[in-house]
């Protein structure tokens, strides 16, 4: 049974360590590019920050997704 | 660490009228109380608009008409008749996320996963009908083989998937953070103890006092601000949804 655990433990680890991966680089990308768009158009940095953080929020889900099996893992099995 | 990671608890078990028992968990009751406080606080801010408008009365004019021209930039002006539908959706969602600052019984309404799911299945019942109202009930099931009829599958397989990427989405998010808060809380106290555990005095060694600050930022992170964001990104997309399923009218009409 201590086995199980700790096999869980390191599936949840690693579930968690590559889901994170991909939404932290969809993020960095969105804000850079929004960032270059406010440097380049101030007037527009209120639209162009709304839809920033729209973006993340929807990128970050599939962050969450693996999050919640984690969490799942973690306390469930 | 145990009781972190369970879902709402069972509060009161009662058979109704022996017909069948019923359960009320955490989150019907804390959403049962959202339901009452947003009904009394829209009846009064409705109730005795006047010509000249009072103060408050500014105020709520100003909110209705923030949401109304979210719903018509997004939607189109013609499909302005789902904003209190929406307006009824982001306020239940923030005031359910935000119930559980107030107390250990009431528990986010959005943290549990019957709630955001039931949203996303009315939402998606939603869409269907407006298609099938649109373009008729075989018009809706050619819709699915809309490109070319290859991509049936992936389509049927992306029309379940919103649903499910909304409500898991919004679900992950609230839940996930209350389960952070309460394991860094816990990290903290066993921090704050080792850090004193130099202090010979047994009362100074038990004060917690790395729990005192730094929780209070996080629930403003993970409450307030990723609860405002996901009420707000499960709206935008019930609105793209929605308002993709209902064109203009001319569109049809030409």
């Amino acid at each position: 049974m201590e086995l199980a655990k700790g096999l869980i433990a390191i599936g949840a680890g690693i579930c968690m360590g590559i889901g994170a991966i991909g939404p932290a680089i969809g993020e960095g990308n969105a804000v850079g590019k929004a960032l270059e768009g406010m440097a380049r158009q101030p007037e527009v940095a209120s639209t162009l920050r709304t839809n920033m953080i729209l973006g993340c929020a929807i990128t970050e889900s599939t962050g969450i997704y693996s999050l919640v099996i984690a969490l799942l893992l973690l306390f469930v099995f | 660490m145990d009781g972190v990671g369970n879902g709402p608890r069972v509060l009161v078990e009662f058979s109704f009228f022996g017909l069948f028992d019923v359960s009320i968990s955490q989150t019907v009751l804390s959403s049962f109380l959202v339901m009452v406080v947003l009904l009394i606080l829209s009846w009064r801010l409705g109730k005795g608009l006047q010509k000249r408008p009072t103060r408050r009365q500014v105020l709520v004019e100003k909110g209705v008409s923030i949401l109304y021209d979210l719903v018509e930039d997004t939607m189109g002006k013609h499909n302005s008749r789902f904003t209190p539908f929406i307006g009824a959706l982001f306020c239940s969602s923030v005031c359910g996320t935000l119930i559980s600052l107030f107390g250990g019984v009431f528990r986010s309404t959005t943290a549990d996963l019957s709630t955001t799911v039931t949203w996303a299945l009315i939402v998606t019942v939603m869409v269907w009908y407006q298609n099938i109202k649109q373009n008729g009930f075989f018009g809706w099931l050619k819709g699915f083989t809309e490109p070319v009829a290859v991509m049936t599958p992936m389509n049927i397989i992306s029309e379940i998937a919103q649903p499910i990427s909304m409500s898991f989405r919004h679900f992950g998010n609230i839940a996930g953070g209350g389960v952070l808060t309460t394991l860094i809380y816990g990290a903290l106290a066993a921090g704050s103890s080792l850090i004193l555990s130099w202090v010979p005095n047994e009362i100074i060694r038990s004060i917690p006092f790395l729990q005192v600050g730094i929780p209070a930022f996080l629930s403003i992170y993970f409450d307030l601000f990723s609860g405002f964001i996901q009420a707000l990104v499960f709206c935008m997309l019930t609105m793209v949804y929605v308002g993709a399923a209902c064109p203009p009218p001319e569109e049809t009409a030409a």
